[in-house]
């Protein structure tokens, strides 16, 4: 099989055809969006201007409706590279904030998790009592409380770190109990049954077959978990009255209109989630491949 | 510190938890009695949860600014219902429904329009499945300086958030029935839309309905977000941001609430109609 047509069958072309689709309509949306402001602007000169014109400014303004993509990545290259990292205004700085959120949430998170699937495993009761309220909980929005948790822990004297990753960690807690519950209850009968002839203890049980057959459901469930565990801690840092962080970023860039500060953000935002997926992925196949269960 | 009140709460609690011990290991006759116990024990875990909260918190004089009582959020709702309306309309039923009607018709449709590109749909599927995992929330300042401060650019936030989950879930969906079932409806020389019709989108319902429950909570948080990022006075997260600056929390909680009420409800009232519509599926009969 030749490149081009690997390239033609598999993923990687058709999904950067349709990047560059996106690409294509963002320009002209850019034009199309800017365009107004650009004319009024003109008008308001008295002076008439050309199409060419109209369309190299719309790329070009200060504080555009929606900027051009070399617009962000130029201010993406500028806060990253060009400012010192323990700057305000470098956007490394503000990552690195809301990652140590991220981060610490997420690890509390999954041990508690992971805890509360074991009791839910072992206890009948706590099964049919607890597991109904996991489940309701989901649809509750947890996120909506986020601003209440953070202000009322600062009222108590608890600020920084923690009261971000509480909410990381109530988030990605869902995820967990659920996978883990349905993975530690994965072994089939007859495989049970085997334990059961060997005379395993539960503990035996537990470490050499269910916890192992549930290690695949962990992390697809971690895999949701540290997304949603970042979308937590952007959104606990809104109500901190903009002080530091991505989310703090995207409040102060709505504020004072500074879109390309908004994108920017929003843009490493999504770096950020999308490389931790990918290191729990890597993590996944790798913890698969020793245990001997890589597809 | 009034020590009563905590000792009967944790005594309320235990009792409870024991009777929930001994419920789940009746053997009851019927169905109708194993369903009664399935719905008691978590009823009472619930009920001893908000009885050793109200224990606590009264017992141990906890600041209500920190956490008030059960008994006194549930005054605060009954005293201010009009302006929870008023919120429920604001949030809720434009924002969140329109956002979300439109948010899932697109994607179902998107996902319709591809379904006969290959092409299409390995260059969307990977980049749908990578955007579900982004931080999409972050895009409601943008819609807000977009659409202004009312309900509209909330169910934008809206529609992109559930666009996404709609997409990729329906195109898995559309793949799943099998290549006999399709054979057979080629010799029924069936054309692509009776296929579509009467095969694939049966068979790919569970995987849709599986994207409008995730929706439906997405939808909600989506709203409450967007709504930090500016409002006309009115709306849960308008509510929730200014009470929780002048600390009135006993009505942040009596919004929250509703929130989860409402949520709930949502949530419910869309896994009703699964239950109606994939009654042939494993999950559903109970298999």
């Amino acid at each position: 099989m030749s490149v081009t047509h690997r390239l033609w069958y598999g993923n990687t072309g058709p999904v950067l055809v349709v990047i560059a689709a996106i690409m294509v309509l963002w320009y002209g949306f850019v034009v199309v969006l800017n365009a107004p402001w650009e004319r009024d602007q003109a008008g308001r000169a008295g002076t008439t201007i050309t199409t060419s014109q109209l369309i190299a400014n719309t790329m070009a303004q200060e504080r555009p409706v929606l900027p051009a993509p070399h617009q962000v990545i130029a201010e993406l290259w500028d806060t990253t590279v060009n400012k010192n990292i323990t700057s305000k205004r470098s956007l490394v700085y503000h990552g690195w904030i809301t990652l140590s959120a991220t981060l610490l949430g997420f690890v509390i998170g999954t041990l508690f998790g992971i805890l509360i699937a074991v009791g839910i495993i072992h206890s009948r009761a706590m099964s049919a009592s607890v597991m109904p309220w996991v489940v309701a909980s989901q649809t509750i929005p947890i996120l909506a409380i986020a601003p209440m948790i953070i202000v009322v822990l600062n009222a108590v004297g608890l600020s920084g770190l923690l009261p971000k990753a509480l909410i990381s960690t109530y988030l990605s807690f869902f995820p967990i109990v659920v996978g883990m519950v349905k993975g530690l209850r994965s072994p089939e009968a007859i495989q049970l049954d085997l334990m059961h002839t060997y005379s395993a203890s539960r503990w035996q049980i537990f470490r050499k077959l269910r916890w192992p057959s549930a290690m695949p459901y962990l992390f697809t469930s971690m895999k949701v978990a540290v997304a949603i565990s970042l979308v937590g801690a952007i959104v606990g840092e809104l109500p901190t009255g903009a002080v530091a962080g991505l989310g703090a970023r995207l409040l102060a860039g709505s504020y004072y209109g500074q879109t390309i500060q908004i994108w920017s953000a929003l843009f490493a935002a999504a770096a950020l989630a999308a490389g931790l997926v990918m290191i729990v992925g890597i993590a996944h196949r790798m913890v698969l491949k020793r245990m001997g269960m890589a597809a | 510190m009034n020590t009563t009140l905590v000792i009967g709460a944790v005594v309320f609690w235990l009792s409870a938890w024991a009777i929930n011990e001994w419920l789940v290991r009746l053997k009851p006759a019927g169905v109708a009695g194993a369903r009664a116990i399935g719905l008691a024990v978590p009823f009472l875990f619930g009920v001893s949860l908000l009885v050793l909260w109200e224990g606590i918190t009264r017992g141990f004089h906890v600041p209500t600014v920190l956490l008030p009582p059960p008994s006194m959020i549930w005054a605060r709702i009954i005293n201010s219902l009009p302006i929870l309306a008023a919120d429920f309309r604001q949030t809720f039923l434009k924002a969140v429904i329109v956002g979300y009607a439109a948010g899932c018709g697109l994607g179902f449709i998107v996902a319709i329009l591809i379904d006969r590109s290959p092409f299409l749909q390995r260059g969307l599927l990977p980049l749908g499945n990578f955007v579900s995992a982004l931080p999409i929330i972050g895009i409601a300042p943008i819609m807000v300086m977009w659409f202004g401060f009312d309900w509209q650019s909330k169910a934008a936030v809206v529609i992109i958030m559930t666009f996404f989950p709609m997409l990729v879930n329906t195109v898995q969906g559309l793949a799943a029935s099998g290549s006999m079932e399709r054979d057979l409806m080629r010799t029924y020389a069936a054309g692509y839309w009776q296929t579509l019709y009467k095969l694939r989108l049966p068979a790919a319902s569970p995987f849709i309905f599986n994207a409008l429950k995730i929706n439906s909570t997405l939808a909600l948080i989506g709203a409450i977000v967007a709504e930090f990022f500016g409002t006309p006075i009115v709306g849960m997260g308008f509510r929730i941001s200014t009470e929780v600056g002048r600390m009135n929390v006993d009505m942040v909680w009596a919004e929250i609430a509703v929130a989860a009420l409402s949520g709930s409800v949502f949530y419910g009232v869309v896994t009703l109609i699964e239950r109606a519509v994939t009654f042939w599926h494993p999950s559903v009969r109970g298999g």
